[in-house]
């Protein structure tokens, strides 16, 4: 692998600033692990580095905001299942319980030779080891006629937070009779899933509320993850109030109007009351700014030990990496977090490194208490993550089944969230 | 979080039905405690306050029940039930902490107390799961085994991502403090679904013999 003397800088401006000021923050003698993102992978990675490495490792956490909103559960929220503060989580216990040093900043710029992160506040923090676990940012021109400024008249609700509340809001201000539509993505994108999870939540809502509206698929992908359980709930629970326009319909030809409030579908127009617009997915800007993402926008990593194929000092996870076969999922980042973190406490503390081993499991509600899951158990490979056994609920499962999956459900949101943040 | 423990150390590798008997001489110890503790699924608060779930609460918290405020301050400052910090209790009371209101002036043999902390986990684990024990894939050979505590750390971290690493039961099964023998026994029956749980088969399926001794090893000794 050749490394370029490159310098990873969001702007001249801040790049000048910082040669003039060779600041190094967190200079202890104790080797230094930068994370860049609080989110399920980062904050696990942090967490599991900081406990293994009982402070042998200083470990910095960045992430910009104080709250995180996880996207899990982020539609249960606008199925009227939780409140919006339940999904929220703050970082003082990995700050106080752990020893971690959370910056509230955003990372702008790597510089992969002096190995060092300059934070949007102008502050530089030198590593050993960088993690970048950013999630995703959209594609531009994904979807024509909406970019990022569409977001308040159509927002993606697909980073959780005000978005999502937003979302929520338009839902529950949804005229009597009127029409919810979703522009969903192409893949790959985070949780397959959750576009058609989303879309039962909606449905679940507006059935209690305004059970003569209709919701409106516009999918560029002819299949989609758990299609047959999806459908299958949506006929037994809200006939004739979904309609799906895959790509043989023009589902792959749309573009939309937020001023007009339309969507168009191989030119037709179509006026709708809310439009949920999820465009096409990439790693989130600083791996694109770190140098590490390909043609395609994604980090391609090692499965050992989930570091990137272009830095062996930066290791790329969740969202943002491209590993193989696990689908983009929180539990599938904080899978990767720790196996990143056990080589990563290996590499700059001896400890021991174990065999790398993933699993994830994905599990959506249709309806109260109408739970359904998918799951797989993964391996590393020269080449990826392969996956090596799966499973998926049934059609036609029974009432009992599908509330003992949704509450499941619930024990794992309790459980990953106590391991992410402590 | 990885303290060995005497007493545990007796069960650990203990084939299953060392554990049953354990289970079996405690509810005749228990006799002695049945005036002021009651278990089981109509448990009510006598004198003392019942004792399913005991292992994880806090001590002086069971809601409505009669505690000295010694037992209520030694839970402000910390006092948890685990394993071994009920040993310590049962073998003096009064030396363990000093004022309790229960009059009982211990169990001197450490038999006795482990038979009755085996009793006491069987109200503590969901009772399903302990009927695993007849599973017929697991043999002697595989109770045997010796786990390594820190690869089953390193894999236990795969299942703490559902299950709570402070062994309550936040929606899921509390999987800290087992005995070896049923933690390895519950596994198995998973792995080779004798046990229905399509996420559990997946997990278990993935692991080796040696890694669900591992396994059990690790979360056994976490308290
Ligand atoms: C509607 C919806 C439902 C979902 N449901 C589920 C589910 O049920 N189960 C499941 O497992 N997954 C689910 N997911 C997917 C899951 O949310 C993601 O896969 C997961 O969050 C990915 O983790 P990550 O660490 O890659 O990114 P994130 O969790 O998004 O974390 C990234 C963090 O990085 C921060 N960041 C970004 N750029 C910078 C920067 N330059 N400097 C500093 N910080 C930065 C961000 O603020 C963010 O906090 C769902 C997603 C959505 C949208």
């Amino acid at each position: 692998m050749k490394l370029n003397r490159r310098l990873f800088i969001g702007s001249s401006v801040v790049a000048a600033a910082s040669l003039s000021a060779p600041m190094v923050l967190g200079a202890t003698g104790k080797p230094r692990v930068v994370i860049i993102g609080g989110g399920a992978g980062g904050a696990t990675a942090a967490r599991y580095i900081a406990k293994g490495s009982k402070g042998a490792i200083d470990v910095t956490l960045i992430e910009p905001t104080r709250t995180y909103y996880t996207c899990f559960f982020s539609n249960l929220y606008i199925g009227g299942f939780r409140d919006f503060s339940s999904i929220g989580h703050t970082y003082g216990k990995l700050a106080a319980d752990y020893g971690i040093n959370v910056v509230h900043d955003w990372a702008v710029g790597v510089d992969r030779d002096a190995k060092s992160v300059t934070l949007a506040g102008g502050g530089k923090l030198a590593y050993d080891r960088l993690i970048i676990s950013p999630g995703i940012d959209f594609k531009e021109g994904a979807v024509e006629g909406w970019d990022l400024s569409s977001q308040n008249k159509m927002p993606h609700a697909y980073k959780a937070g005000s978005q999502t509340q937003l979302l929520k809001a338009q839902v529950d201000a949804m005229p009597a009779g009127g029409t919810f539509a979703m522009v969903a993505p192409p893949n790959p994108f985070r949780c397959p899933p959750g576009p058609y999870e989303r879309v039962s939540m909606v449905a679940h809502q507006l059935k209690e509320n305004n059970p003569t509206a209709k919701i409106l698929i516009v999918d560029p992908k002819p299949k989609f993850s758990k299609q047959g359980l999806f459908e299958e709930g949506w006929n037994n629970h809200y006939a004739g109030m979904i309609e799906r326009v895959g790509p043989d319909f023009g589902g792959d030809n749309v573009s939309v109007n937020p001023d007009e409030m339309t969507v168009t579908i191989d030119g037709e127009v179509n006026k709708v009351d809310v439009c949920n617009v999820i465009p096409a997915m990439k790693a989130g800007k600083i791996a694109d700014i770190a140098g590490v993402t390909n043609d395609k926008g994604w980090a391609p990593v090692n499965a050992a030990d989930m570091s990137s194929k272009m830095d062996a000092n930066i290791h790329v996870l969740g969202d943002a990496s491209q590993q193989g076969d696990m689908p983009k999922s929180g539990f599938s980042a904080n899978s990767q977090a720790k196996v990143c973190a056990n080589a990563v406490r290996g590499a700059l503390t001896g400890s021991k490194v174990f065999p790398a081993k993933f699993a994830n499991t994905c599990w959506s509600l249709i309806n109260e208490d109408d739970g359904i899951k998918v799951g797989a158990s993964y391996e590393a490979t020269a080449e990826k993550i392969k996956k090596i056994e799966g499973f998926v609920s049934k059609t036609g499962e029974n009432a009992e089944t599908r509330k003992a999956t949704y509450e499941e459900s619930i024990g794992w949101y309790n459980g990953i969230s106590a391991d992410m943040f402590g | 979080m990885t303290r060995i423990f005497t007493l545990l150390a007796l069960m650990t590798f203990m084939p299953w039905f060392a554990f049953a008997n354990e289970v079996e001489r405690g509810e005749k110890v228990f006799k002695k405690c049945r005036s002021c503790h009651q278990v089981g699924a109509k448990a009510k608060i006598k004198n003392g306050p019942p004792l399913n779930g005991l292992f994880g609460r806090v001590a002086g918290t069971y809601e409505n029940a009669k505690y000295s405020d010694a037992m209520q301050s030694a839970g402000a400052d910390g006092l948890t039930w685990t394993q071994e910090n009920l040993d310590k209790f049962l073998t003096k009371p009064r030396s363990f902490v000093a004022h309790t209101s229960m009059s009982f002036s211990g169990l001197k043999k450490l038999q006795d107390r482990a038979d009755v902390i085996a009793y006491l986990l069987t109200f503590n684990i969901d009772l399903g799961m302990l009927a695993a024990k007849d599973d017929p894939a697991v043999n002697a050979e595989i109770l045997a085994m010796v786990g390594d505590v820190e690869y089953g750390e390193y894999l236990g971290s795969s299942c703490v991502t559902c299950h709570q690493i402070d062994g309550t039961d936040q929606g899921l099964p509390s999987i800290t403090g087992w005995p070896n023998a049923a933690f390895v026994t519950v596994m198995h029956a998973y792995k080779n679904k004798h046990r229905d749980n399509p996420v559990m088969q997946q997990h278990a399926g993935a692991l080796s013999n040696e890694e669900i001794a591992a396994l059990a090893a690790y979360f056994e000794r976490v308290h």
